[in-house]
């Protein structure tokens, strides 16, 4: 055998004068402006893409960010699509601290909607003003449920979470497709694949004329104080936070892993049903093929930007609706298409990741030699 | 039902098994060598992209397909450096990914939805091609579908029976004392982690020119998750991980044929079958805890950082 590679030191980044060197304690500081720094280049990188392929990054900020809350009805759409974003990553959060990766928020989302919309649909003249708590509360079942079966059949048969969540989203898009296609198809509808309106009762109405934002948005906030709570004070929270840092700990001290990985996933469930049913019986008020634009997956984003902290979480979600927003005002007045926004989050998230390395590493110069 | 359709089943059967191949058998270089990309769908959309618009514009398909695994490689580039000399997450790393890569397909592919190519021809053999039966079952492919068992092979090859593959296979499992030995840790993981890319690029290619010759957004449909699925089904060795993916080629298949076949369930469910038939598949694999934690390489998502 060859001496050579025996011999040789590792060349590490002998071409590039600095060097990674971990911190002796993890920086506060970063923690903090990990995510704000992130947005920032992202913003940054944006608009000199956009700068690239010839639109002026001025205009298209104000295109972006400023024009589409200008209005009161522009602020209200950003909290009524901040709402399901928040309510699923909230929901994610959790589990991602105690390393249960539910990506199937997306597929719990529409379950939710399905199971929300069919009490709404089918039993809204037995149920009278019962119909639309019991529809939220269907919703979170219906995602909880969707969310059991990752969690039974890691514990049960060692199966990743991570695959069976995501192949889920497909079985619940497919299923809820044949269900507007099929048997929920409205009758009066012209052969459109969509349910039957909700009636009024089954709606949630706008919280202030002018706007269509609802309660679910105050029910995210106290959700998000909620959790902040549960993670801090509780010893479920506490247990769910050491299963996630050190396993073995965890073990050690008798966590129960089974319980952990029900907790995360039913909570991310839960959350993500509700946010389902609340899209359904809000904004779209009927069942439709497609009811996220992604929001199941963009709350990935949204739980890792906002450092999967309940607060953080929020302002993240605020940001990311902004996105959104800005993305279909762009449509119709850049002519950008609507993919711009994935390419937005990709990015985000990118940054962010790259930031988060100096909460716990420095850049030290390297030493000539 | 005759012969004939078994062996159109069969052959459309392969087809629809090639991009998992390429796919799969690439990642299983890459996490050979402890890295953990999910970014498998992200990557394959980015080849099918640049594939299908190379192909729209240069006319020639070897270009296209050098251009989707470049593309494939370059996105991988992104996720090494992130994860491998920036220690990110490597399963929020390859989400983070995977949405990019949604993302940046969807953008860049936006003038080229809706245009026809020409699909990858199949090769005529003269002789083998028209025998009965075997020429249809076996000498009526195209090119890449030769390339993928090609592959297949010289993957298994190197990792089994190579200096080099055995210097991966070291890293992925225990990097440390790889390190003490003077492997390049890192750089190894780089390389590993770029063919993974590559191929997956191909296997996007391999979508938008044959299996469906034309390009739109998403058009993977999850089938990257499914060919990361095939990995862990495979138990991260080549010959086993071509064998399944065939299998999710016959499920695939059976599918479009099943209404042909008079059963009449709503087409939904039928298509609902890839995905739950990878559920199912992971449970008969996973379900004694002992096989996955076997194969699995040890360091397999583990951060390395040298210095530390």
């Amino acid at each position: 055998m060859p001496q050579r590679h025996r011999m040789a030191m590792p060349a590490e980044n002998h071409w590039w004068p600095w060097r990674l060197e971990r911190r002796s304690r993890p920086s506060a500081l970063m923690r903090l402006a990990s995510s704000p720094l992130a947005a920032v280049a992202m913003i940054i990188c944006g608009f000199v893409a956009l700068r690239f392929i010839g639109i002026d990054p001025i205009a298209a900020f104000k295109v972006f960010f400023v024009e589409p809350v200008s209005s009161l009805y522009g602020v209200g759409e950003l909290l009524l699509k901040a709402t399901p974003l928040m309510l699923c990553a909230l929901g994610l959060a959790p589990g991602y601290r105690a390393n249960v990766w539910n990506i199937g928020a997306e597929g719990q989302f529409t379950i939710g909607a399905i199971v929300g919309a069919g009490i709404g649909l089918f039993f809204n003249s037995q149920l009278g003003a019962a119909t639309l708590p019991l529809m939220l509360l269907g919703g979170i079942a219906g995602g909880m449920a969707w969310a059991a079966i990752p969690a039974f059949l890691r514990l049960r048969f060692h199966t990743s979470e991570i695959f069976v969540s995501l192949m889920l989203v497909y079985i619940a898009q497919l299923l809820l497709s044949w269900l507007v296609h099929g048997p929920w198809r409205d009758p009066a509808g012209q052969n459109f694949p969509q349910s039957p309106p909700l009636p009024d009762s089954a709606t949630l109405q706008p919280l202030f004329e002018g706007a269509r934002v609802n309660i679910v948005f105050l029910i995210g906030l106290g959700l998000a104080a909620a959790f902040w709570w549960f993670e801090r004070f509780t010893a479920a929270g506490f247990r769910l936070r050491v299963g996630g840092l050190a396993p073995a700990a965890a073990a050690y001290a008798g966590i129960s892993e089974r319980r952990n990985v029900w907790l995360a996933l039913m909570i991310s469930g839960g959350a993500a049903g509700l946010a389902g049913i609340s899209e359904v019986a809000g904004p779209i008020g009927m069942l439709q093929p497609v009811v996220s634009p992604g929001y199941g997956f963009a709350a990935i984003i949204v739980a890792f930007v906002g450092r999967l902290h309940p607060f953080g979480i929020v302002l993240s979600s605020l940001l990311m609706s902004a996105l959104y927003l800005g993305g279909e005002s762009a449509q119709v007045e850049l002519q950008l298409p609507s993919s711009v926004t994935g390419l937005f989050q990709g990015t985000l998230l990118f940054f962010l990741l790259a930031a988060e390395l100096f909460i716990h590493f420095r850049l030290r110069p390297v030493a000539r030699t | 039902m005759t012969i004939d359709t078994w062996v159109t089943i069969a052959a459309s059967a392969v087809g629809a098994a090639t991009p998992l191949t390429y796919a799969a058998l690439g990642e299983v270089v890459t996490e050979r060598a402890g890295v953990l990309n999910l970014g498998v769908e992200g990557m394959m959309l980015v080849g099918a992209m640049a594939g299908f618009a190379v192909g729209i514009m240069t006319g020639s398909l070897w270009l296209a397909y050098l251009a989707a695994a470049l593309g494939g490689a370059m996105i991988a580039l992104l996720f090494a450096v992130l994860t491998l000399s920036l220690q990110t997450n490597q399963v929020a790393t390859g989400l983070a990914l995977t949405l990019f890569g949604i993302g940046l397909s969807a953008f860049a592919g936006r003038g080229f939805v809706g245009m026809p190519i020409a699909r990858v021809p199949l090769l005529h053999l003269p002789g083998l091609s028209d025998l009965p039966v075997l020429g249809r079952l076996l000498f009526s492919y195209d090119l890449p579908v030769y390339g993928s068992l090609v592959m297949c092979a010289a993957i298994a090859w190197f990792l089994q029976r190579t200096r080099a593959g055995l210097r991966l296979r070291a890293v992925g499992e225990q990097p440390g004392a790889a390190h003490a030995l003077g492997e390049p840790v890192i750089r190894i993981r780089y390389l590993a982690a770029l063919f993974g890319g590559a191929m997956s690029g191909i296997a996007g290619a391999y979508l938008s020119t044959a299996v469906t010759p034309m390009w739109a957004e998403g058009m993977s449909a999850g089938r990257g998750w499914i060919a990361l699925a095939l990995v862990v089904f495979g138990t991260w060795r080549p010959w086993r991980v071509l064998g399944g993916a065939y299998l999710f080629g016959l499920v695939t298949v059976l599918q479009l044929y099943a209404q042909g076949l008079g059963i009449h369930i709503p087409s939904e469910f039928l298509s609902m079958l890839p995905y739950i038939a990878t559920i199912v598949v992971l449970v008969f694999v996973c379900r004694d805890g002992r096989t996955i934690l076997l194969n699995q390489p040890a360091s397999l998502g583990r951060s390395f950082h040298p210095g530390a």
